[in-house]
């Protein structure tokens, strides 16, 4: 490489063209530190007006706590006993965590069959999975109430929506775990069943072990899927001592509308366990919404 | 602490080869990869498929109380909903309205505002040191709910000017200033609305962008500057050219979330003030569970599949032509 350098010139800045650099670059910071601003100044105002005192808020803005700084967890206590969000945030717990698990089981097995297993109409079937992951779930809300009304009121209990984010969830899980499983090794595969293992040995003992990123990245972006979801929720379970808090905050804002530090402290709570994802587990979070794009 | 780059999803894994096995598999095998795929196929069979022929049939009825096919119509659904409904197409006035039309403005708006504000992060951030404190602090809101976003805009939006960062601003600037409702204008509410779904999905969008960028040879950069070509050039010669595959990618991820979007307009607004903030979504909601219009709302769901559908073709195909379907 020594010899060719002179292709591209790369000498030792003065510091006057450092200065001059330096100075033409200015626009670019001010652009971009900008917007990150103004991309964090809506929910840093949210969160500080949750620990504000209720007398503050109703009499000056949040801006002017920066400098008087007197805060409260006051309201954390109002919206998690007295409004009941605290109960809503168990809901929200109960109705994701199988929610994910259930479309990553049942999703992980079928992507094994696409992948590893030859069988009729194997191709047409996965292309149709392909179709089904952007079906709108509007076309989805009336007959599966219906079906789970008949089916001894399913949506009293969590098990409609259980199933019909399971539903919702697998033809992804199914697109990107056989999409993951595929680029696995043949040879390892190949050895195995020469071996005499069976397909759910393989399935357990081989695949399933390589593929935790995969895995991780799925149940992650169904995670948040199921824990942001409102449209759903709001369908499905009827019962309202069984809510999430997606559905309650929003009755939360037709009772306390003025209320803005009870309304901040409940958003702030919805926000809590995502943002804990998010900054715990960014990689695969990341990767899963990414992966998840071909959903939304 | 930082939003890694990550290779877009399109991309196709190597296809499986013909012939996979060094030892025939048995029918019996056979059978087993069946019942590996067979409890994912009844879940979609019966969750999904079926009930979106099921939506699809309701759509040409009335439909009563326990969602049954009472009283068959035809046409008629779609018909009234294209000409005689001014909540879902009102053309007779200028600008036109109804949520037909305001799904349209969220295409115009919200596609190209997140394309551009994600574009130029994606571009301007890679030349700072400090690129992945900008890009995480963009990408937060991809995490949060919209029932959260929804909140936290509407503490932006408030026309209390203790409370609405956005009015408090204006005030700040002009003293004069009356406080703006900008929910309660009929004629400001849509783009207000975009504008908060736009800061929720503007990371995604430069996360996408800037992991394609960082994919672009550097010697194609470097010859263009040796050749002498100013930076606007590369971006419009070079760059935009070599990201054509992951923008299009972005906006029909965009797309599908204009069809879909609901949540945000269902905290925020609740279609309002009056129905000036409606989109197909919502309508379908409204007209299904609070109007006792099951029939109704079937066909305006029918009309989001339609919307969709091109999409599910595009998928399809683009799968099969990468040859990952062996």
């Amino acid at each position: 490489m020594a010899t060719v350098d002179s292709a591209v010139p790369i000498t030792a800045q003065t510091r006057s063209e450092r200065l001059v650099r330096m100075l033409s670059r200015t626009p670019l910071h001010i652009a971009l530190v900008g917007i990150a601003l103004v991309w964090l100044v809506p929910t840093v105002g949210l969160a500080i007006t949750s620990f504000r005192q209720r007398p503050d808020v109703a009499s000056s803005g949040w801006w002017t706590a920066l400098t008087h700084w007197d805060w409260t967890l006051h309201n954390y206590d109002d919206v998690i006993n007295a409004t009941g969000m605290g109960h809503a945030w168990v809901n929200s717990v109960i109705i994701t965590v199988p929610a994910t698990i259930l479309p990553l089981t049942l999703g992980a097995l079928a992507a094994y069959g696409f992948a590893w297993v030859p069988f009729p109409f194997r191709d047409t079937l996965f292309l149709i999975i392909v179709a089904l992951m952007i079906v709108p779930i509007q076309t989805s809300l009336v007959p599966l109430l219906k079906l789970f009304a008949s089916w001894g009121h399913l949506n009293n209990h969590y098990y409609g929506i259980w199933l019909a984010h399971t539903a919702f969830g697998l033809p992804l899980a199914v697109f990107l775990l056989r999409n993951f499983f595929i680029t696995l090794p043949k040879d390892l595969i190949e050895a195995a069943r020469i071996d005499g293992a069976s397909n759910l040995a393989i399935f357990r003992r081989i695949v399933v072990p390589l593929s935790v990123p995969a895995l991780a990245s799925f149940a992650i972006f169904q995670f948040l899927w199921v824990w942001n979801d409102l449209l759903m929720a709001l369908i499905f379970v009827s019962d309202p001592s069984k809510q999430p808090m997606t559905v309650r905050i929003p009755y939360l804002l037709s009772t306390y509308g003025q209320e803005y530090s009870l309304l901040a402290a409940a958003a702030f709570l919805l926000m809590i366990l995502p943002l804990i994802v998010f900054f715990s587990l960014q990689r695969y979070f990341v990767q899963g919404l990414l992966a998840g794009s071909v959903k939304t | 602490m930082s939003t890694q780059p990550v290779t877009t999803p399109v991309a196709a894994p190597p296809p499986p080869s013909e012939g996979r096995g060094v030892r025939a598999w048995s029918r019996f095998e056979r059978l087993q990869g069946m019942l590996f795929v067979l409890p994912a196929l009844v879940v979609l069979a019966l969750f999904l498929i079926y009930p979106a022929y099921y939506t699809i049939r309701l759509a040409f009825y009335e439909g009563d109380f326990h969602f049954g096919f009472f009283h068959y119509l035809g046409l008629e659904n779609f018909k009234q909903l294209l000409t005689n409904d001014p909540d879902f197409l009102d053309l007779s006035k200028f600008p036109p309205g109804g949520a037909l039309v305001n799904n349209l403005r969220w295409v115009i708006f919200y596609i190209s505002l997140s394309l551009i504000i994600g574009l130029g992060l994606a571009v301007l951030a890679v030349r700072v040191r400090y690129e992945r404190v900008v890009k995480t602090a963009i990408f937060v809101p991809m995490a949060i709910s919209a029932t959260a976003v929804g909140i936290i805009w509407l503490f932006v939006y408030a026309p209390d000017p203790n409370i609405g960062v956005l009015n408090a601003l204006l005030h700040g600037f002009d003293n004069g200033f009356h406080p703006i409702a900008w929910l309660g204008r009929p004629n400001l509410v849509n783009y207000a609305l975009i504008f908060a779904y736009v800061w929720a999905s503007v990371g995604f969008v430069m996360v996408v962008l800037s992991a394609a960028i960082k994919g672009i040879p550097a010697e194609i950069m470097e010859a263009a500057r040796v050749d002498g070509a100013g930076e606007w050039n590369i971006f419009r010669r070079i760059m935009l050219p070599m990201l054509s595959l992951p923008i299009s990618v972005v906006t029909i991820w965009l797309f599908i979330n204009v069809i879909k979007v609901f949540d945000l307009i269902y905290v925020m607004t609740g279609g309002g003030p009056g129905t000036s903030s409606r989109v197909i979504a919502f309508t379908m909601y409204e007209e299904t569970f609070h109007n006792g219009r099951p029939g109704y709302g079937a066909a305006v769901a029918a009309i989001m599949l339609v919307l969709i559908a091109p999409i599910m073709v595009l998928n399809v195909r683009r799968f099969r032509t990468e040859k990952v379907v062996a």
